[in-house]
């Protein structure tokens, strides 16, 4: 069918507003100059300072150890839920457990980082855990926000799974556990990368909760960043931005064609 | 994993949980469901409970919900001051009502702008589809900090955009965007747009080509075609993007504080400051508390609502 | 091919303009091709079609016949060629003005709207008033037989009455041409038979033209006054129903309209009243002569199972042979014979299990199996 131009000129005007800014952020990151606007010669003297700045150095550290750490909880709980509430028919709390794992997606940062920063001084008056805030109530936070998400990716793929797979193996004579190590999470298992991935990115980049729970000397990447550029912009933040763009670009990228050389099989399978 | 499951500590374990009255399938709700009890649910209580405390200088900031009195009797020391003050003080009403003003039309651009976009993908052939989706999730991958900070210096007053506007002589003096609601509101748009244009993309991509080819067939034109058969079968598509834009919105943080001015109201920023700057923890946890009665609740309720009626078709 | 004509009753020229060389056409497809990059998908088209003809492209899928209903509504432009429908050239006007409307093989009823909107949806777009709509609307659900549910979302209804909303949106404008784009293929066979039927009803009621595109042979066979058997972007042939099915014109049309026993052989001797085709299978042949052959030409015997007779006596037909009955399939009113000639060859009989209970086949016996010289169509190519 002959289509019109309206539709595909508002589409990229759409695409260059979404990246616009990351472009001027990826060439300002080069500057010579300290002012972010002007042009005034091509430099890498930002990535050097980048490089040389002891406390982004190890906030990022922290940030990559929380992440793997409350992805990996994340993962673990959210399949569960998943799991529960998508194979295991009706228990009491079904409907408080869909609650749960669904509300985090839409609650404002600021309520769940106060309630939980909240829970952490509660807790420690009555209980003496958790001393102190850290690294450790940090993961914990993570967890439960990212938890949500691992589960609704995972829920959706179990849905769309086929219950027939587990049902044969049920009749062959798998027990249950045996049944949703042998084959359920085997097949789920695309869905539990694309999970872990996103709990990763969520934590790597969250700000507002790490700011609530997290106590002195465990500063996350984006507590650092954010307290810079509340000055005002500054080059080797643009550094900072161009490497993390770059190192998603490629991952997506390299995803992409996984994706589209296996789709291209399928459909020549087929 | 049969090795597992046939070794004999995870058959004892298996065994001695059933003896207690605890099957294996309890065991596996109740893993997900105490987390969730303890670090979600639980903490909304203590929200609620501290919201009703008042500020003290001590280590925690706020008095005991409870007190032994001098007759050693229990006293509760519930006070709904901090309410009282969100009534009475115009500030908190404004930030509230600014709030959703401005995650509305921030709401409603990106509704805009993510429309043609999620319409055009569903519509490409492979692979442009799949690429274009990756660009459109790409940004979403890097940082969201990052992201709201490239705007910072697109809309200095010596910024990106105004060097364009006095280039192209469609304006004569810089235009200052940085630190007003135009910026917040643009900020909004730009960092929320993937969560727009997903379920867009998700919902069109799903409707049949042959809906359209039957409209046309009828003697509709693609505009008619549009208004009358894609746009009301998009309607679940448009409301799920919607709800992801405006909720979140709502209560940002890190857009009003970087890109917003000092009168650019949002709660989320009221919020902060009380917890960090003023470090009335009482008050903070009272904003919180009618947030989610004022906002949050009700939007999550028709979410519901929908979902609902999604079932039952 | 003529002595089956002259077998069939004469009918009123006008029932069956395409016999007649002066009928004008309603719909003239000249030369039409379609290119997707370097596929060709219809490969230059010639075909006509009369005002009221129910007219099937029958072919397998892959073979274009979609395409070139999607050519006719307008989802396709031509890469080449010209569709003329009434005198008029389509090949610029978009599918929102064509005076030709499609039955979708999926129906695309909207889903956000009720059957009687659905129905309804064509006639507001020609700018017909509401209620005059609405009572069109009703009319055609009346004919569909479902006046009583015009008020259901088309998921509230079963395939059946789906398929028929979708009969009615698309009839309702009144459309010069209608195709119909494998209209029963989503039902199940029972309703699918019964439906073929209440088709030809409705298409008989409204005499408007219908192209149907299917590949199921015998809903083509049961349904269309004409079939165009389609293979590779092209057309293969073009004939009634009975031509299609007893005068095949190659081998290719031969096997995919119905079962048949191919052999091939060369011509041997040939006579004003006989010839003979010396086969591999079956040694030499007797048949009725067939023009402009020559001598030593390779051929092909195109059998139908119903011709050939099975006998425990010897038959004195001029053309038998023994074979062992490997399988028997008793399917009702017919029995599908499988049987293996003395050369190996397996052959395929069916015959009706009435006229086999005087003398009964079972397996395992050795018959005979032979057919008349009318039986055996020579196909060339």
């Amino acid at each position: 069918m002959k289509r019109g131009w309206t539709l595909p000129i508002l589409a990229l005007l759409g695409f260059v507003f979404l990246y616009a800014p990351i472009v001027a952020l990826v060439v300002f990151s080069f500057n010579e100059s300290r002012l972010v606007t002007v042009w005034a010669g091509f430099s890498t003297r930002w990535y050097v300072a980048l490089f040389n700045d002891r406390q982004i150095l190890q906030a990022a550290w922290i940030s990559l150890q929380v992440a793997v750490a409350s992805a990996t909880l994340a993962t673990v709980f959210g399949v569960l839920a998943a799991f529960v509430l998508a194979r295991l028919g009706r228990f009491r709390g079904r409907l408080l457990l869909t609650g749960m794992t669904t509300a985090p997606l839409v609650m404002p940062e600021v309520i769940t980082g106060l309630s939980l920063l909240l829970l952490f001084v509660a807790m420690e008056q009555v209980l003496g855990w958790p001393g102190g805030r850290g690294m450790g109530t940090i993961i914990i936070a993570h967890t439960t926000f990212c938890l949500a998400f691992v589960a609704v990716i995972a829920q959706s793929r179990l849905r769309d799974m086929d219950e027939s797979l587990e049902e044969a193996a049920r009749d062959l004579g798998a027990g249950p556990v045996r049944v949703f190590f042998d084959i359920t999470l085997p097949v789920i298992a695309p869905a539990i990368v694309a999970g872990w991935l996103l709990a990763f990115t969520l934590s790597l980049d969250d700000l507002v909760i790490a700011s609530f729970v997290s106590g002195p000397g465990a500063s996350t990447l984006p507590m650092v960043v954010f307290s810079k550029v509340r000055l005002g912009v500054s080059p080797d933040v643009n550094a900072l931005a161009t490497i993390i763009i770059a190192v998603v670009a490629l991952s997506i990228a390299t995803a992409g064609v996984i994706l589209y050389r296996q789709n291209k099989r399928r459909a020549q399978g087929r | 994993m049969t090795a597992l499951t046939q070794s004999r500590p995870w058959r004892w374990t298996a065994r001695g949980l059933g003896v207690l009255g605890f099957s294996g399938r309890t065991l596996v709700i109740a893993i997900p469901m105490l987390w969730l009890l303890v670090f979600f649910l639980v903490p909304f209580f203590v929200l609620g409970r501290i919201s009703l405390a008042e500020p003290i200088l001590a280590r925690p900031p706020y008095s005991p919900l409870f007190d032994r009195a001098p007759d050693g009797s229990l006293e509760i020391l519930a006070n709904l001051d901090n309410y009282r003050l969100l009534w009475e003080d115009t500030l908190y009403r404004n930030a509230y009502l600014s709030s959703i003003r401005i995650a509305f039309v921030s709401t409603l651009f990106a509704l805009l702008i993510g429309y043609p976009i999620a319409y055009y993908i569903a519509r490409s052939p492979e692979p442009r589809r799949t690429i274009l989706l990756l660009l459109v999730i790409l940004p979403f991958w890097t940082s969201f900090l990052l992201r709201v900070y490239a705007w910072m210096g697109f809309l200095q007053r010596e910024g990106l955009v105004n060097s364009f506007l006095l280039f192209t002589g469609i304006i004569d003096a810089p235009l200052i965007m940085m630190q007003t609601t135009f910026a917040v509101q643009v900020g909004i748009v730009y960092t929320y747009l993937p969560f727009m244009i997903l379920p867009l993309y998700a919902n069109l991509t799903k409707l049949d080509e042959a809906f359209f080819e039957a409209s046309a067939d009828l003697g509709a034109s693609p505009l008619v075609t549009f208004l009358t058969v894609t746009l009301p079968l998009s309607v679940p598509g448009i409301i799920a993007g919607c709800m992801l834009v405006f909720i979140p919105a709502i209560g940002e943080y890190v857009i009003p504080a970087l890109l917003g001015g000092p009168d650019t109201l949002m709660i989320g920023r009221v919020l902060w400051d009380e917890f960090f700057s003023a470090r009335d923890w009482p008050m903070a946890a009272a904003v919180a508390i009618v947030m989610l009665f004022l906002v949050v609740a009700p939007v999550m309720w028709l979410q519901d609502w929908l979902d609902r009626r999604g079932l039952n078709r | 091919m003529n002595q089956q004509r002259s077998a069939t009753r004469p009918l009123a020229a006008d029932t069956r303009p395409w016999r007649d060389p002066a009928a004008r056409p309603f719909l003239s497809i000249r030369g039409v091709t379609k290119q997707f990059g370097l596929f060709t998908a219809v490969d230059g088209i010639d075909l006509d079609i009369f005002r009221g003809e129910l007219f099937c492209l029958l072919g397998a899928s892959g073979c274009g016949k979609s395409t070139l209903l999607r050519m006719l509504a307008g989802f396709e432009v031509p890469t080449a060629g010209e569709i003329l429908l009434d005198g008029q050239d389509m090949s610029t006007v978009p599918p929102h003005r064509r005076p030709t409307n499609m039955m979708f093989q999926s129906y695309a009823l909207f889903p956000h709207m009720t059957v009687e909107k659905n129905v309804m949806y064509g006639l507001l777009r020609e700018g017909m008033a509401r209620a005059a709509a609405r009572d069109r609307a009703q009319d055609m659900l009346r004919l569909v037989k479902l006046e009583k549910f015009g008020g259901r979302k088309p998921h509230q209804l079963s395939g059946g009455q789906r398929q028929r909303v979708a009969l009615a949106r698309a009839l309702v404008k009144q459309p010069k041409l209608l195709l119909l784009d494998e209209p029963l293929g989503a039902l199940d066979k029972k309703l699918r038979e019964e439906t073929q039927f209440e088709l030809v009803r409705i298409q008989e009621t409204l005499g408007t033209t219908f192209i149907v595109v299917t590949h199921d042979q015998e809903e083509a066979m049961t349904i269309a006054t004409r079939i165009g058997v389609m293979r590779d972007g092209g057309l293969v042939q073009v004939g009634e129903p009975r031509e299609i099915y007893e005068a095949p014109e190659t081998r290719f049309v031969a096997d995919f309209i119905g079962s048949v026993n191919l052999f091939e052989g060369q011509v041997d001797a040939a006579a004003p009243d006989a010839m003979r085709v010396l086969t591999r299978d079956l040694g030499p042949v007797t048949l009725r002569p067939v023009p402009g052959l020559t001598l030593g030409q390779t051929v092909w015997i195109a059998l139908r199972p119903e011709r050939l007779a099975l006998s425990h006596a010897e038959p004195t037909a001029p053309n038998r042979f023994r074979a062992l009955v490997e399988d028997v399939g008793y399917m009702g009113q017919l029995s599908i014979y499988r049987l293996r000639l003395r050369g190996g060859r397996l052959v395929q009989a069916t015959l009706s299990s009435r006229s086999m209970e005087d003398d009964p086949i079972s397996w395992d016996e050795e018959v005979w199996v032979s057919f008349a010289p009318t039986a055996g169509r020579v196909l060339t190519e």
